[in-house]
């Protein structure tokens, strides 16, 4: 795979592939069977997924089945969140005048446009026009990269596998594992035709690869007037901020510049720091395997001569109020965005993060988008439907999301939005199927008429062949015939009518 | 026991040869069984392709069909997960108090085959007899929905003859979600087709599972390229005796 090749024929999303095209928005994204079946097609990405997504599902079985109490830690994760959800009006200006006693300031942001723009009044105020970034799932929804670069100021990814996607012009394609779509052959060539101070006898070796890298950052780390990052917790009590990563390079943009900016959604509040001994628990070995996470920091503010002396927090809404405005799309607002979900996807397994259409791949990603930015265009349409419904998802999240059950009440809200507006072949489909399905009389004769085609069409028992929108069953799997009587027709030759 | 027999469209349609093995298993264990000419659809396709509101008169039609009975025994986990899971929230959404009354009684008493023959019967030794080698795909809504457990591998290791092998990565879905099958076949022939690879690696000739929608799936893709693998649903294999043994 040399990029994501979303430009084939029957692609009509974004062209990825011009010289610095950047990270382009999410809209415009093609619907998610498109998507997916030009990654299903891709055998590096399918190898690579294939390969990484059982690797990690088998670890996170084997440290999740230490813990005795693994259900009453999602029982107690659960609660925690659902209780701060409820009271989410609460704690968020509780949190603001903890982060502003502790001597940060807080912004507030209605969605990506505003975010955007505060995050750049910041740099600009800073002086500085480039910023070190942490890894931060939230500056990706809002395109906060992006809205930098068209004011001059660049934002260099420091993560590495985030620096790898930056670097190759491409998406993020999972929650923790960026890069899972790229091989060690595909990063040498990007670090060598986009890393100016590369070595030049730069092999494949990972080893290598990280120095080059490390090399490669360090000048930016010590440089850096300006560091952004995201937050996995935000403490409503105390006013601190907690990232939790596995390189140490969060923390050098979380302590070497001498301003901070942290974008957080609001639904990432905890209570107090008793909750986060639970999360702290749960996240590690649900997203990595790890029986303790690696750099844990956080910060209150600010602290005189030590770390930044500026800091400021950005708190995002971006359609997450009207997340929690949904009785049953709320549950989506609990995601400590570890990717279990992810790991034990068949459907992600076999496409990869790009299909998803946002940051938020996978089963998670599949509800939360719609959840928080409708379902009127073509990708957040697709995306309810993006499931075998087969809920490997809701066994292993750690918050105990019902994904399948979002899933299939979204896919009624997207029925539901069409209704009455067009006519529409399923509905129609759909509309006598019910009529048929709910009249045993009408079950028998269709049946009865399905015999006779049956004997028609069929070779050996089996039908080869079907019009659309079935041909989509019939290009890879045959359909039985049906018999030459139903069990219902059975039943009341031997049996007698029933009652 | 009066046990009503939910036997699903689909099977009903297409697999009527697994009706009349749910009808000769139960009998066998000196059961009587009664079909309930009323019953259709429980109407689980709309309602997980989002047709919620066409799906509350297939609930209704069932409550109907199936009032009176001690027992709902249906050859389904995933029919069976709809009417135990699902039915309660259709009716709250539907505002229909009689609805969630009937619900309320009948839910509980439908039944997975295996589950009512191992738990609630408690039978595992049904007297059948197969000597196959056989392997055994739990289907998602078996495994995660209704929670089966190891119930209808306890039936096929009292089966006399039949040689049971361990599918390799079993508890991975089969790809058929189904409307999914259709609105994403690329993605779903993909993942059928490791869940075939895995089927063939066991050197099994019959594939065997719980519901018939999985076996439609699977055995669809194993027929197309003339594998010679069969699939046969879990009351068809209870269902043969030395007597009768196919």
């Amino acid at each position: 795979m040399t990029g994501p090749d979303m430009t084939g024929p029957d692609m009509t999303g974004p062209d990825l592939t011009g010289p610095h095209p950047g990270m382009p928005t999410y809209l415009g994204m093609p619907s998610f069977p498109v998507a997916a079946a030009a990654a299903v097609a891709d055998s590096q990405l399918r190898r690579n997924l294939a390969h990484a997504t059982h690797t990690i599902r088998e670890k996170r079985a084997v440290t999740v089945a230490e813990l005795t109490d693994w259900e009453a830690l999602r029982a107690a994760a659960k609660a925690i969140k659902d209780h701060t959800l409820a009271n989410l009006d609460t704690y968020l200006l509780r949190l603001e005048a903890s982060v502003t006693k502790a001597g940060g300031h807080v912004h507030w942001a209605q969605d990506a446009t505003e975010a955007n723009a505060i995050v750049t009044d910041l740099v600009r105020a800073a002086g500085a026009d480039q910023v070190v970034k942490v890894k931060s799932m939230v500056t990706q929804e809002i395109g906060l990269n992006e809205a930098l670069a068209a004011e001059g100021i660049s934002a260099l990814e420091t993560d590495l596998a985030e620096l790898i996607v930056q670097l190759g012009h491409d998406r993020p394609s999972h929650i923790l594992v960026p890069a899972i779509h790229r091989n060690r052959a595909e990063i040498r060539e990007i670090f060598r035709r986009e890393m100016p101070d590369a070595p030049a006898d730069l092999t494949d070796d990972p080893a290598m690869l990280a120095a080059a890298a490390r090399t490669h950052l360090r000048q930016a780390f010590l440089s850096a007037q300006v560091g952004i990052s995201g937050a996995n917790f935000a403490i409503a009590d105390t006013g601190s901020l907690v990232v939790v990563e596995s390189e140490g390079n969060g923390r050098m943009c979380l302590t070497l510049p001498r301003t901070l900016i942290s974008v957080v959604g609001i639904e990432k509040i905890l209570p107090s720091w008793r909750d986060l001994e639970v999360f702290l628990a749960l996240l590690p070995r649900s997203s990595t395997a790890e029986r303790m996470n690696p750099y844990t920091s956080t910060w209150t503010g600010i602290t005189p001569g030590d770390g930044p002396q500026d800091f400021h927090l950005v708190l995002l809404d971006n359609g997450r109020t009207s997340a929690l405005a949904d009785h049953t799309g709320r549950q989506a607002l609990r995601c400590i965005r570890c990717s279990a979900c992810l790991n034990v996807c068949p459907v992600y397994e076999r496409t990869g993060g790009h299909a998803y259409g946002s940051p938020y791949p996978g089963p998670i990603g599949a509800i939360i988008s719609p959840l928080m930015r409708g379902v009127t265009s073509p990708i957040d349409a697709s995306l309810p439907f993006a499931s075998t419904l087969c809920g490997a998802c809701y066994d292993v999240c750690p918050v105990a999301i019902n994904i399948p059950e979002a899933l299939v009440y979204l896919r009624g809200k997207v029925v539901d939005a069409k209704r009455e507006k067009h006519f529409s072949p399923e509905r129609t489909v759909f509309n006598v199927s019910a009529h048929v399905l709910r009249s045993p009389r009408l079950l028998g004769a269709a049946q009865r008429a399905g015999s006779l085609a049956g004997r028609v069409f069929a070779r050996s028992g089996r039908i080869r062949r079907l019009p659309p929108p079935l041909s989509g069953w019939t290009e890879t799997r045959d359909v039985p015939a049906p018999p030459p009587e139903s069990f219902r027709a059975w039943w009341a030759r031997t049996r007698g009518a029933g009652r | 026991m009066r046990i009503g027999l939910f036997v699903t469209c689909l099977t009903d349609t297409l697999y009527p040869g697994t009706g009349r093995a749910v009808v000769a298993v139960l009998e066998r264990l000196g059961h009587q069984v009664d079909f309930p000419a009323a019953q259709s659809c429980c109407g689980q396709m709309h309602f997980n392709t989002g047709y919620r509101r066409e799906a509350t008169p297939m609930a209704r039609g069932f409550t109907g069909a199936f009032s009176g009975y001690e027992a709902i025994v249906t050859p389904s986990a995933s029919c069976a997960s709809m009417v135990r899971e699902y039915y309660p929230a259709l009716a709250t959404e539907a505002q229909d108090p009689g609805l969630a009354r009937a619900v309320a009684q009948i839910a509980p008493r439908t039944y997975e085959l295996s589950v009512f023959l191992a738990d609630v019967l408690g039978v595992t030794d049904v007297g059948a007899y197969f000597p196959h080698r056989v392997t055994y795909h739990p289907s998602c809504h078996s495994l995660r929905m209704l929670r089966v457990g190891d119930a209808p591998l306890r039936l096929l290791r009292a089966v006399r003859g039949l040689d049971l092998v361990d599918l390799p990565d079993a508890e991975s879905c089969c790809g058929f979600g189904g409307t999914f099958a259709v609105k994403n076949a690329d993605v779903s022939a993909a993942i059928c087709a490791d869940k075939v690879t895995a089927v063939r690696q066991t050197g099994a000739e019959v594939l065997c599972a719980a519901d018939n929608s999985c076996l439609m799936h699977i055995g669809g893709a194993l027929t197309r390229q003339r594998s010679g693998v069969a699939t046969m649903h879990l009351a068809e294999i209870l269902a043969c005796t030395e007597g009768a043994p196919t």
